[in-house]
């Protein structure tokens, strides 16, 4: 799994303005490399694509994995060059036909700020190839694509996922913290539920939304609001939870938090077409349709393997020099730090962030800079490990 | 790797966890909580206590322990049992009587409940007409005497608790034989005392509370004599002989009556206030017991005098010219005396007493009445347990030391053979030799024998010696003169008030290879000790480590430091310190290790970490964790919160205080003020319960959140940290703030030892993105397996590490458990507990499995106790949650807090505060008993 890190290693030791650029379309991969600095016009780029994937009559759109592992969108010269300049070392490059939003799976249905672009920064990379995989199947359903914009640099907050297999008084609603600075910003409180049974109408204890910090992440989203009640946290349901369980459930699932509430306000449900004419009578009931949910609906979206490749991971340094020798460490760009998936530094930063008990002043960069990883979201999620093509567990072409 | 995991061994896999995990709840060790009640069975050697809950227990020769439990959750009042059998009688605060059998089955004694019954009046009539205040067994062994708070005396058969109706002895049928005046002047109110005539079983005594006590005819149903006292009546005894009883009463007196049917109104033959003649307390129990020298024994409760001494819960006891009130610390629930007796003469030989938090038992055989020292009921909880250490298989020789050293220590003890010893235990010979090591809040750490059913007190050890406190030694209750009247002496280990609260221990390590023992405390003390079988005067080595490191705008609020004694002190046979490292600020010493073959020691607190070579005497380095904007944890954990406690326990050792130091008669003013702040406290919290609804907020941990630098667990290993080509000594140290840092170490050759440097260099840093405190850190071999600990493959009794295969590190968190390979360090395998079930790690250990069916096979997995109480089995190396067991109460946060694991998967947990149980797994130790009637 190893051959293309390699190789991208020795090419960045012999040629530092190099940037091995990995395109993709399809199941099909090209290589070919770039100047880091003076990478050439997005026009030109373009043109390059269509010609090294020998892509005739056809329109594109073209996207890249940023070193969080989002994937973002390559249309003009700026975000060209934004993505050239900061890849690191490989820059992943993904083909779309255009149009392809059209053919999203239901699990990512357009909402809010996704209306538009939604194929974009919607979803790590792991999601995305499902996308990819679906794209092919789906050209009859092609529909025309309306192009209101193209953001520059595109990342959601949130979303509403898995509609299609929720009752409709319910929503499943993730929230992305890394892709913001604001804190999740919401409290949980024990409550009442009401629940239709074969009994009849029964009281059981729940959680809810008890208040919303305003600025918060969970406010901004309107997806969420006081009084909703919490069904699920990631998969799991919170019945028969206590409120202090549910708390470190969440706060555990902080980095990728995805919940499962009854609104409190029916009223803006999304109402599926394909239910419309019978299901309306449903929308008191809850229960019932929930817990009938296919196990395997479950496991597709919550499998183990998924949340991982969506998880942040922890960063290791490691340091290698004798304490006396370092004084004072140059503050480095934080740019540079942002390789941190569980493989090493490279060498020159690992020299630069030895560790060093002697020298405080180095401790004290070191802490500042694990803070600034932590508090800019953009060094907080990396590519997982091998990058895609490699996982060969994952991928199902 | 996934693939592998899932894949189908499952069913032999199902089947073998079933051989190596079981659980039970087997041992409860210490005294029982809130003990109520207190019976004694002379021919069976048997004694029985009840609790507040419901429960009882019984305790005969060491080993043989019962225990029973009320399907009420009522309080038992009163236990008796039944003359010559193998019954007691219990009666709860619902007013029920039960019946309890220790029955044989299979050559082994059980305790079940018979029959129970309520004794129930006439329609309509008052409830206390029936509440029963005093029981008698009668020795025909078929009858039971019944008192109630009406005065009417009520006779039961047994075992079928059948009313006998023609037995009553009513009120109105013992006036209708007393004579006018006796009538006139008094009710009789409730029954306070039933006896039965120590030689003709036809005689009964009845003692009502408004002072009249009569004696019954029961065949002819008449009184044969009554006597008539002034005061209002507590209790009466019969003395051997039936020709005298002695009643004590309300006022603090006792009078001696002489029965003899002449007299038509009697006097007291001789009526005393022992603690006169100002207002006494009333004795409200009182023996008189005849010996053959001639002198009786008087013993009694209370009677001190009220304004003075009427806080204090004491015994008196008056042998002719010896008169010794012994002087309890918690208040006295029921005592006895033990005779050999027999028709003439009581001979008593020792007193057992039941305290509210102790076990008390005197020896009045031995000049002096020394203490017995109990071999069971130990009252852990003499001083507030601060945390608790296990250690498995002692080896013989460090037990025999520790022994030696203890016995030292214990020569005030009586040497008499305890007395209560009924029964045999067929338990065999615990297998091996535990050690449990309690550290309190008076900076003493005790030593119990944990290896059997019966935790022992071996040895006490206290550090209290190498500070300097600013409690005077001489302001103790031992500073009582000779002709200090009452003869006050203060008995019993429960002493809840520690003097000064920074000497309280807070962690333990002992190596059990090598004898060293490491012990911190709550105000950034380190020491390390060694065992000496001899007394040794010698300077402790003092040493300071700047956790800070200079680091400027931090102002400490919390306690000072403690003044270490300069110049050489004296420490007797046993754990004697010769290093005391002080962390600065002072803060709470939060995680120690001790690496005994390296002869270093770790010790971290909220501030940062340190290494100190303790064959050198010289600090390695220390380390600050403290988060620049980490204000909290500068000004010392929960100042605030201290505030209060501190003043209420400064109010109570002023109470203590003003106890001890003589006549100062200031308590009243003291407890009231303590009251007072207590009901402050609690309408304060009440107050803010009603303020704030119950609500929780939602928010991921991050890098400015308080205490992140708190170290809480560190880890000595001999891994591969730097590279997979050779393996090097290592210290691995885990935050609050989910950071784990770990150290090369360098540690000279034996040869080089005192003259080259320990060199330690930092090596790696690891930051968990979820951010939850690092609660467990450990290496596996290159077989998955646990490395062992320091000294313990070179004393053969483990196999080497296998250095061979690749290492792994596992990172326990309050939140999922991880493994990263090394020297490389990747995440390899991890189990989110937390975001799985909600449940947070409180405490993690490697315990081995042995299986119960193949003597040999034997499995090392983690065991893990979360915040919901649950006891769980993770495997290694591969993270497969195996077994999870329901264990304690999830509100009882204190038990969890308290529990320890030992090496073989067994738990101990303080169960309510002063109750610690342990509840062993997989080889249970199951034990059979048999009382000796």
């Amino acid at each position: 799994m190893n051959r293309s890190f390699n190789k991208s290693q020795s090419l960045r030791f012999f040629d530092c303005n190099a940037v091995e650029v990995k395109s993709k379309f399809g199941a099909e991969f090209r290589r070919f490399s770039l100047d880091r600095y003076k990478p050439g016009k997005f026009e030109d780029f373009y043109k390059l694509i269509l010609h090294i994937h020998h892509i005739s009559n056809m329109d594109v759109m073209i996207g890249y994995a940023d070193v969080h592992g989002d994937l973002l969108p390559i249309n003009n010269d700026d975000n060209f060059f934004k993505a050239v300049s900061s890849a690191n070392p490989l820059l992943r490059v993904f083909i779309q036909r255009q149009g392809g939003c059209s053919s999203l799976p239901p699990s990512t249905p357009c909402w809010l700020e996704e209306v538009d672009f939604c194929n974009f920064g919607t979803s790590t990379l792991t999601r995305k190839k499902k996308v990819l995989v679906t794209l092919r199947n789906d050209n009859l359903r092609r529909r025309p694509h309306l192009n209101i914009s193209m953001p520059h640099d595109f990342r959601p907050v949130s979303s509403i996922i898995d509609v299609d297999i929720l009752p409709e008084t319910h929503r499943r609603v993730r929230l992305y913290r890394h892709g913001c600075e604001k804190p999740l910003g919401f409290y949980i409180r024990d409550g009442t539920s009401v629940r239709v049974t074969s009994q009849g109408l029964e009281k059981v204890p729940g959680i809810f939304i008890s208040r919303m910090v305003p600025g918060g992440l969970a406010e901004s989203t309107g997806l969420l609001a006081v009084n909703d009640e919490v069904l699920e946290v990631n998969g799991i349901e919170v019945a028969g939870k206590t409120l202090d369980q549910v708390t470190d459930m969440m706060i555990a699932n902080s980095h990728n938090l995805i919940i499962t509430v009854k609104p409190a306000n029916q009223r803006n449900n999304i109402i599926r077409s394909s239910r419309m004419s019978g299901s309306s009578g449903q929308s008191t009931d809850s229960t019932a349709s929930h817990h009938s949910l296919p196990s395997s609906h479950a496991e597709q979206n919550f499998h183990p393997d998924e949340m991982e490749s969506d998880e942040e991971t922890d960063i290791v340094i490691e340091g290698a020099l004798e304490p006396q020798h370092i004084s004072k460490t140059p503050s480095l760009p934080s740019s540079s730090l942002s390789r941190v998936n569980g493989t090493t530094f490279s060498h020159r930063l690992q020299r630069d962030l030895t560790l060093n008990n002697s020298s405080r002043e180095s401790n004290g960069n070191l802490h500042k800079l694990l803070s600034s990883l932590k508090s800019d979201p953009r060094h907080s999620l990396v590519i997982p490990r091998g990058g895609i093509e490699e996982d060969g567990t994952v991928i199902t072409l | 790797m996934k693939r592998f995991l899932r894949s189908g061994h499952d069913q032999a896999r199902e089947r073998l966890k079933q051989d190596l995990f079981k659980f039970n709840k087997t041992v409860e060790h210490g005294f029982p909580h809130q003990p109520s009640a207190l019976g004694y069975s002379p021919s069976l050697r048997i004694m029985a206590i009840g609790t507040r809950s419901g429960a009882i227990k019984l305790y005969g020769a060491p080993g043989v322990e019962f225990m029973g439990l009320h399907r009420e959750n009522n309080a038992v009042v009163q236990i008796h049992f039944l003359p010559g059998q193998c019954q007691l009688i219990t009666l709860l605060d619902d007013n029920s009587l039960h019946l309890w059998t220790l029955n044989q089955r299979d050559g082994v004694s059980e305790l079940h409940e018979e029959k129970f019954s309520t004794l129930r009046g006439p329609p309509g009539a008052a409830p206390s007409a029936t509440q029963i205040t005093v029981i008698l067994p009668h020795s025909s062994q078929e009858l039971l005497y019944l008192g109630t708070e009406s005065g009417n005396v009520f006779v039961e058969k047994l075992p079928s608790f059948q009313i006998l109706e023609d037995r009553t002895i009513s009120t109105e049928a013992v006036l209708q034989w007393l004579p006018k005046d006796a009538q006139h002047c008094r009710a009789f109110e409730m029954v306070e005392a039933l006896q039965e005539h120590p030689q003709d079983p036809t005689q009964v005594l009845i003692g009502y509370s408004r002072g009249l006590i009569i004696i019954w005819d029961l065949q002819n149903s008449r009184v044969l004599h009554h006597f008539l006292s002034s005061q209002q009546l507590e209790n009466v005894c019969w003395q051997r002989d039936g020709g005298c009883i002695v009643s004590c009463h309300y006022d603090g007196s006792y009078c001696q009556w002489k029965v003899s049917s002449e007299v038509q109104h009697p006097e007291p033959l001789q009526s005393r206030v022992p603690y006169g003649p100002y207002p006494c307390k009333a004795i409200s129990k009182i023996f008189w017991l005849r010996t053959r020298k001639g002198l009786p024994y008087i013993i009694f409760q209370g009677g001190m005098p009220r304004a003075s001494y009427g806080d204090r819960h004491s015994i008196s006891v008056i042998h002719g010219n010896q008169e010794t009130a012994f002087d309890f610390t918690s208040r006295i629930i029921d005592f006895t005396v033990l005779t050999e007796a027999d028709a003439d003469f009581d001979e008593p030989y020792a007193m057992v007493v039941l305290a509210e938090e102790e076990l008390v038992v005197i020896d009045l055989k031995t000049v002096g009445w020394p203490v017995l020292q109990a071999p069971y009921l130990a009252s852990l909880h003499c001083s507030a347990i601060t945390c608790s250490h296990h250690v498995s298989s002692i080896s013989l020789k460090l037990w025999e030391r520790i022994i030696a050293a203890g016995n030292k220590q214990n020569s005030h003890y009586s040497s008499m053979v305890w007395p209560i010893d009924g029964g045999t235990s067929l338990a065999p010979d615990p297998p091996q030799r535990d050690l449990l090591l309690t550290g309190h809040e008076d900076g003493t750490v005790r030593f119990w024998d944990a290896s059997g059913v019966c935790l022992r007190l071996l040895y006490k050890l206290s550090t209290a010696r190498v500070f300097l406190t600013d409690t005077d030694p001489n302001d103790n209750l031992n500073a009582l003169g000779e002709d200090e009247w009452p003869p006050l002496r203060k008995v019993g280990s429960f002493d809840p008030y520690s003097d000064d609260p920074r000497l309280g221990i807070q962690k333990i390590f002992l190596c059990k290879y090598s004898g060293y023992l490491a012990v911190a405390g709550t105000a950034g003390q380190v020491l390390v000790l060694e065992l000496n079988d001899e007394e040794a005067e010698q300077v402790v080595d003092h040493a300071e480590a700047n956790l800070l490191q200079d680091q400027e705008g931090y102002r400490w609020k919390g306690h000072e430091r403690l003044r270490a004694r300069q110049g050489p002190i004296c420490f007797e046979p046993g754990f004697q310190p010769f290093i005391l490292v002080q962390c600065q600020p002072p803060a709470v010493v939060t995680s120690l290790a001790l690496h005994s073959e390296w002869k270093l020691v770790a010790f971290g607190t909220s501030h940062g970490f340190g290494l100190f070579d303790h064959q050198q005497k010289r600090q390695v380095f220390v380390k600050c964790t403290l988060h620049p904007s980490d204000q909290l944890a500068m000004e010392g954990p929960l100042s605030r919160v201290k505030s209060l406690k501190k003043s209420l326990r400064q109010s109570f050792r002023r109470m203590s205080r003003s106890r001890a130091s003589g006549r100062k008669r200031r308590v009243a003013g003291n407890s009231g003020e303590l009251q007072e702040l207590n009901a402050r406290a609690e309408r304060a919290g009440l107050q803010n319960m009603e303020l704030a609804p119950v609500q929780r907020k939602i928010e991921a941990r991050s890098a400015e959140d308080s205490f992140t630098g708190f170290v809480r667990t560190l880890y000595f290993a001999d891994t591969y940290l730097r590279d997979s080509s050779c393996h090097c000594p290592s210290l691995w140290v885990g935050t609050n703030g989910g950071t784990v840092y770990a150290f090369s170490l360098r540690v000279p050759p034996p040869d080089r030892r005192m003259e080259d440097p320990v060199r330690a260099e930092q090596a790696k840093e690891i930051q968990l993105m979820h951010r939850a405190p690092v609660i467990g850190i450990l290496v596996l071999d290159g077989r998955g397996l646990p490395l062992p600990e320091p000294l313990e493959a070179a004393h053969d009794l483990s196999k080497s590490p296998d250095m061979q295969g690749s290492h792994q590190l596992l990172v326990v968190s309050e939140e999922q458990f991880k493994v990263f390979t090394l020297p490389k360090v990747s995440a390899k395998l991890k189990l989110k507990l937390t975001a799985l079930e909600g449940s947070r790690v409180r405490r993690v250990s490697v315990a081995h499995f042995g299986s119960c069916k193949a003597e040999e096979y034997g499995e090392h997995h983690l065991t893990v106790l979360t915040n919901l109480g649950d006891v769980q089995v993770v495997s290694l190396p591969f993270l497969k949650p195996q077994v999870r067991y329901g264990c304690i109460r999830k509100e009882d946060v204190s038990g969890i807090a308290s529990c320890v694991f030992t090496k073989y998967g067994q738990g101990m947990a303080a169960w309510r505060p002063p109750d610690p149980e342990g509840w062993p797994r997989g080889r249970g130790k199951a034990f059979l008993l048999v009382p000796r009637l």
